[in-house]
């Protein structure tokens, strides 16, 4: 059952190098049976007395059975706390919460379904992708990215998908440009009924307007910073409008990391919009 | 095991929509934020958070904030009639609207006047907590004022103001500027805060926080003179720091032989020298 959260103990079962990428596969039994695409989890990074307090949430990307449970997770390294995860060895332990989030949901009838992914926001498409197809979906795949080296999945993209196009920034692999530029194509093509997208603001901000002008519905998985995951620390906000018609600050570690695309206000990320619940001089303050 | 209490983050009157982002910065042992009190307002806190808590048999402490002196009186009249207050925290380091924006914290007489005006409002049998700022020249004359308007307990630290810098960006970390400090990194500024106050005012219960992520921190808090210690970042890290920090803390004080926790709070300030209270009876017994 997907339900509450674990914390657990996990040991380090692999790790790998994908292109510009570091994947990890920790042997998390509780995590692992409850995870759904679209999920997330929180990593203590550092080791016990570490002085970095934050989490570091990470999509999941791939759940598999063995061991009572494994997840594996897709990262790049920016900072001190990926530098640590990027030099953990089989058989070291990491320190997990999860699942976290709320997954994407999945339609009730077989239907056409585009994933867009930009850099290793893909991951998470794959798992969504296999559940989709467990009920009976079509799938089609545009993954993107700054270079070749930087676009994650591509080969089991074109396993799974009916079609899988790839853009790159630098023309260095498939059509040069952003998945926002063949989208419209993609989505014609196949006669989309429903769009998924995970990557960067700004290019979910492009795909929610892509399918915003197909008049089609579109589930985007945000990647915000957050610092605990589990909706204390009120960091990870972003505007997003209610089914009141209402836009609240909402935190995309428990309101998300999924949302409606056309829900989120993208243009006002960043910002308290002057219209939003309990802004300054607002009119609901 | 069961915890305390539950401390909410502050509460004000309206619904607030916080600070823009990013409210959050890392910093060495230390987490700097400015989330700007985002949160329902009073309403739809009674109506939907409190009982939520009252529910799990969460003893409740009820932190308030506002501008003036009127909206924290409004705040704690509100909650005087809402059954599930334990106590009243009064988050002092809120700019003082009247006051050209000085937090009340830093003065006195302002943050007396809060302290009065909540400690006549709220019911006889419901504690008033003064929470105070380390951001001052004196800690002990505003802790002293606050008693003296009546507080029954005070809670320190608040998080002190800081500040970090994104290189690459060249341009501050957080959308606000600056932020409150919080985590292992302020523990020294805090234990030295409760250390001052409880020199000063032993008779005053003080609720010891700043950077609790161990029994040891905890218990370093309650031998400067604090009476209850409060986690608050270490929740970031480890949701599950409490339990484990109060079976550190048991730990620790059974190995120092202490039956009570009472029995250690303040213990530092003895005079060197003078063996630590309590365990006497434990040596001489076991000889």
């Amino acid at each position: 059952m997907a339900g509450s959260p674990v914390q657990v103990t996990g040991t380090v079962l692999t790790t790998r190098r994908v292109d510009a990428y570091h994947a990890l596969t920790v042997v998390a039994p509780g995590v692992a049976d409850r995870s759904r695409p679209g999920h997330f989890v929180g990593v203590a990074v550092g080791g016990p007395g570490t002085s970095m307090l934050t989490r570091r949430a990470f999509a999941v990307h791939d759940v598999k059975p063995d061991y009572g449970g494994t997840v594996e997770l897709v990262f790049s390294v920016r900072g001190p706390g990926t530098a640590w995860l990027a030099d953990l060895r089989a058989r070291d332990t990491l320190d997990l919460v999860g699942p976290l989030g709320r997954p994407f949901p999945l339609p009730r009838d077989p239907c056409t379904c585009v994933l867009v992914g930009s850099e290793y926001g893909s991951a998470s498409l794959f798992a969504l992708g296999d559940a989709l197809q467990r009920r009976g979906c079509r799938i089609d795949f545009v993954l993107g990215a700054p270079s070749a080296d930087r676009v994650f999945g591509a080969l089991r993209a074109r396993r799974m998908g009916e079609t899988t196009t790839l853009t790159t920034e630098d023309g260095s692999l498939g059509m040069r440009g952003k998945v926002t530029d063949v989208l419209p194509g993609v989505i014609a093509d196949a006669r989309a009924d429903v769009v998924y997208a995970c990557g960067p603001m700004e290019m979910l901000r492009g795909v929610t307007s892509v399918a915003v002008e197909f008049d089609i519905p579109v589930q985007v998985a945000v990647e915000e910073a957050m610092a605990c995951g589990i909706g204390v620390c009120m960091t990870c906000v972003l505007p997003v409008i209610g089914d009141d018609g209402v836009t609240r600050m909402v935190r995309a570690c428990v309101d998300g990391p999924v949302f409606r695309g056309e829900r989120v206000r993208f243009d006002d990320v960043g910002t308290i919009p002057f219209d939003a619940l309990g802004a300054p001089g607002g009119r609901h303050a | 095991m069961r915890l305390g209490a539950f401390t909410t983050r502050s509460i004000t009157m309206a619904p607030r929509a916080g600070r823009p982002t990013p409210r959050m910065a890392e910093t060495p042992s230390g987490l700097l934020n400015a989330v700007g009190l985002q949160g329902p307002g009073i309403e739809a806190f009674l109506t939907q958070e409190l009982p939520w808590l009252a529910e799990r048999g969460a003893r409740t402490v009820v932190s308030i904030g506002g501008g003036t002196v009127a909206e924290y009186t409004a705040l704690a009249r509100r909650l005087a009639d809402a059954p599930g207050v334990t106590a009243v925290e009064v988050n002092l380091s809120c700019p003082n609207v009247e006051d050209r924006g000085r937090v009340f914290a830093r003065d006195g007489s302002s943050a007396a006047e809060v302290i009065a005006s909540v400690r006549a409002a709220t019911r006889y049998d419901v504690p008033v907590i003064a929470k105070l700022t380390p951001d001052v020249a004196d800690i002990v004359a505003v802790a002293r004022s606050c008693v003296d308007g009546g507080a029954d307990a005070l809670a320190m630290i608040n998080t002190p103001v800081g500040m970090s810098i994104d290189v690459e960006t060249m341009r501050p970390s957080l959308a606000a500027g600056t932020g409150g400090l919080s985590g292992p990194a302020v523990r020294p500024l805090a234990v030295r805060c409760v250390w001052q106050v409880h020199a000063a005012l032993p008779g005053v219960p003080i609720i010891g926080m700043g950077g609790v992520t161990t029994g040891r921190d905890a218990l370093e808090f309650v031998l400067a003179g604090a009476c209850a210690v409060a986690v608050g970042t270490a929740l970031f890290h480890d949701p599950y720091a409490c339990p484990r920090i109060m079976r550190e803390l048991e730990e620790l004080l059974t190995e120092r032989g202490f039956d009570r926790l009472a029995d250690a709070v303040g213990l530092a300030h003895r005079p060197p020298g003078s063996g630590p209270r309590g365990r006497t009876d434990l040596e001489e017994s076991s000889l």
